[in-house]
């Protein structure tokens, strides 16, 4: 599949995790590499108390939008970094929606959702890199998804981790290894 | 690329304020505030802007410093959480009066919901009270945008001028193209006039007269007047909406077909409300909704009440933050149509949360629990209130409090003849706050309890933010640092001393020396000091971690499970014992001195396990 031409889009992801897992980051790459393709974004993050190892919710609107709030039953797909929030967030999908969770297996769920499942948590210790479940995840949706449904692909998810660390180094080496790594699994 | 950058509302508000040569920006950490600050930071850096910035001790200082840069006739601008604004009313309410010369933004970021404040309470009353004119926006965008146009209106009218976003706003994040930023060429000038700048309270009722005067004038601004957001065919209703709402109400008001059958208007500057637009609103409809967070600001103002629908009639609950499933609902009954089935969003729920894995407030909680078992435990705003957890935290007030608390609860029992231990916890950031004027206070009176300052070096809970003890400024350049126990023994108090929380056995016997002082000599002191473990690993992590390992002595008990919280302790019920995750122990090794049955061993590492 190819992405959809820029005026089509208008897609709406809500980003859960628990504080410390990079929700926020998580979601700021995404709008950057939306922004890249010249499309409007407006997002929503958890700051404060709730950051503390509580739950972390990220919306992201991706075309014409006013509010940066996801309605319920209004989301087209939740990428959940613990298990949990893939039922606490459930409410936010829409009838045809998209799931992808880090879990060992794939979580109950409403009819008509398609849930798409990996341990992340083990991938990411298995390979030294223990905080990196976020990226793994992410590399693991955009493969298994495809660029139709969410509006970009791996490639633009690249370069949104090039442009942030311009001279290289081994920070964005790790980024990089981390999609991967879920890439590779989501293929 | 597109030139355009995601840029949260916060950062949108830093820059706005660079763009327009802000000179003098100051502020006291808060959620969802903080970010204006380290974003303006950022944005001088960037582009070499000759400005001061800093991290204030409180609110009403950061308030006091950049107003009077604004009536040296510099822009200046003051950002805080509308708890702090409270904080900060004595300055603003008389500085209204005064007026300004320079262009003087109050930045009061509000928090409907709440997520991370003590109140809901809406900035813009406390505008209505000090009568300054409050503008409200709906995107980080706009929030940008009024940054300039709040300037003008001050300089214009020489009135502070508040922005008031809300959490939605500060933490939403948005695509925007900066402006170019404009060297800043003013120089500061301060025209003595004591008639105006100390005024006496005869003067004060001219002044007020002007203000007066201003606010009427104000009402008719052209910049700053509502819009009309839909096409402007003539409709029997009409919705009012300002800030975030307005958003709401425009998204679902397109995708229902709403926007054509009703009217939309965007408020930007809800108090005072234009005069003409409040005419012209009942003459061109029949009925009128307002939505607007938190209080009835706008709706307070139209003056036809029978034909406006709002809190004040019960469309429009008075608490909680105003989500768009609310405002579809609320929507759908005013325009007669029934509304329409939505899955319940969730909020917040799930887990709690809890002070971070290795987290040295965790230990001096526990230590406070052994210490001084059935005391009265007062606390304060900070990540430690998050001992909520751990039974440590029994009160949590306002900035401040912890130590005002303290000397009345001994005040109160003592009174009776019911003496108790009182242990209160305050951490440095907000003892340098507000905890020096109640510490002093509590010498004075003779109150007998024991502080423990949380001393982690930082305001860990908004962003890790300097204290005055620092000694770095906002943009990481060396300041003063100073002297916590200095501070503490010029209050008068006897007993001051140091301990590192993490030691849990000497900490706890710390701590049973200072209860026998407060018991018979009146207020002691514990300075609990260890670095924040996460300030920390930011700054620098770790090269090797101690590996913490659970023994077959586990016995299951859950003591460290429940007494100590550790996120990183996770009770097994296959197994029946705990297990350490991997992913969050940071080695710590302190739950090590917690295990009833000694079962949790740091290994390779020596009797600290740093």
């Amino acid at each position: 599949m190819t992405a959809p031409a820029a005026h089509d889009v208008r897609a709406q992801i809500v980003l859960g995790g628990v504080g410390g897992q990079g929700i926020v980051f998580l979601s700021r790459l995404l709008a950057e590499a939306a922004i890249a393709r010249g499309l409007p974004v407006l997002a929503s993050e958890t700051h404060g108390m709730a950051q503390r190892g509580g739950i972390v919710v990220s919306h992201l609107k991706v075309g014409p939008f006013q509010s940066p709030v996801v309605r319920a039953g209004r989301a087209d797909g939740l990428l959940a970094l613990s298990e949990e929030c893939a039922a606490l967030h459930e409410p936010f999908l829409s009838e045809r929606a998209w799931l992808v969770v880090n879990a060992r297996r794939a979580p109950a769920s409403r009819a008509g959702i398609r849930v798409h499942a990996l341990d992340a948590d083990a991938l990411a210790l298995a390979s030294g890199t223990p905080r990196a479940v976020n990226l793994i995840l992410l590399g693991f949706a955009l493969a298994r998804l495809g660029e139709g449904a969410l509006f970009c692909g791996a490639g633009a998810v690249r370069e949104a981790l090039r442009r942030r660390h311009p001279s290289g180094g081994p920070v964005l080496q790790a980024a990089l290894s981390a999609l991967e790594l879920g890439i590779a699994r989501g293929t | 690329m597109t030139g355009r950058i995601l840029m949260l509302g916060n950062e949108a508000i830093g820059r706005g304020l660079v763009e327009n040569g802000c000179a003098v920006a100051a502020s006291y950490p808060g959620t969802p505030a903080s970010e204006i600050l380290s974003s303006v930071d950022r944005w001088r850096k960037a582009f070499g802007a000759t400005m001061h910035v800093e991290w204030a001790v409180n609110e009403k200082v950061a308030l006091e410093i950049a107003y009077t840069a604004a009536i040296s006739g510099l822009r200046a601008a003051a950002s805080m959480k509308q708890v702090g604004l409270s904080v900060a009313s004595d300055p603003l309410m008389s500085g209204a009066y005064l007026g300004v010369t320079g262009g003087f933004l109050v930045i009061s970021a509000d928090d409907p919901g709440p997520h991370s404040s003590q109140t809901e309470q809406d900035s813009r009353m406390l505008a209505m009270t000090a009568k300054v004119p409050v503008l409200d926006p709906a995107s980080p965008g706009q929030a940008r945008e009024l940054t300039g146009i709040g300037f003008e209106l001050s300089e214009r009218f020489g009135v502070p001028v508040m922005l008031r976003p809300t959490t939605r706003v500060c933490h939403s994040s948005q695509d925007l193209a900066p402006a170019p930023v404009r060297p800043n060429a003013r120089k500061a000038r301060f025209a003595k006039d004591p008639a105006r700048w100390a005024a006496t309270p005869a003067f004060r009722r001219r002044l007020h007269d002007r203000l007066a005067e201003k606010i009427a004038a104000i009402a008719a601004y052209g910049p700053t007047a509502p819009v009309r957001l839909d096409a402007g065919a003539g409709t029997p209703r009409a919705v009012v909406a300002s800030g975030v709402a307005c958003a709401h109400a425009r998204e679902i008001m397109e995708e229902s077909g709403l926007i054509g059958e009703i009217a939309l208007y965007h408020v930007v500057q809800p108090y005072p409300l234009h005069t003409e637009f409040i005419e012209r609103l009942f003459e061109v409809h029949d009925e009128i909704l307002v939505l607007e967070e938190s209080s009835p600001v706008i709706e307070m103002q139209a003056a036809d009440r029978r034909r406006v629908r709002g809190r004040l009639t019960g469309a429009v609950p008075w608490t909680g933050e105003l989500l768009p499933e609310a405002i579809d609902r609320i929507l759908a009954r005013f325009a007669g149509r029934s509304p329409r089935e939505t899955p319940v969003a969730p909020e917040g729920g799930g887990r709690r949360p809890t002070l971070c894995p290795g987290c040295s407030h965790r230990s001096a909680f526990y230590a406070i629990r052994r210490a001084a078992p059935g005391g009265i435990y007062p606390s304060d705003i900070g990540c430690y209130t998050l001992g909520l957890n751990l039974g440590a935290v029994d009160t949590v007030l306002c900035m401040g409090a912890a130590v005002s608390q303290a000397a009345g609860f001994d005040i109160a029992h003592r009174l009776c003849g019911r003496p108790v231990d009182i242990v209160a916890t305050i951490g440095d950031s907000t003892f340098y706050h507000a905890g020096i004027p109640p510490l002093i206070d509590a010498v004075v009176q003779g109150a007998r309890f024991v502080l423990v300052i949380l001393d982690n070096g930082t305001t860990a809970m908004t962003g890790f933010q300097p204290t005055p003890g620092s000694g770095r400024g906002a943009g990481g350049e060396r300041t003063a640092a100073v002297d916590m126990e200095a501070i503490v023994r010029a209050c008068g108090v006897g007993f001051c001393r140091i301990g590192d929380p993490d030691r849990i056995p000497e900490f706890v016997a710390l701590l049973r020396e200072a209860l026998a002082h407060a018991r018979e000599r009146g207020v002691a002191v514990v300075i609990a000091r260890r670095p924040c473990a996460v300030a920390e690993r930011r700054a620098a992590p770790p090269a090797r971690r101690t590996r913490v390992v659970v023994e077959e002595e586990c016995t299951g008990c859950r003591h460290c499970v429940e007494e100590f919280e550790c996120p990183a302790l996770a009770f097994d019920e296959d197994s029946g014992r705990v297990r350490v995750d991997e992913l969050l122990c940071t080695g710590c090794g302190v739950c090590v001195h917690v295990c009833p049955a000694g079962a949790i061993r740091a290994e390779g590492a020596g009797e600290d396990a740093e």
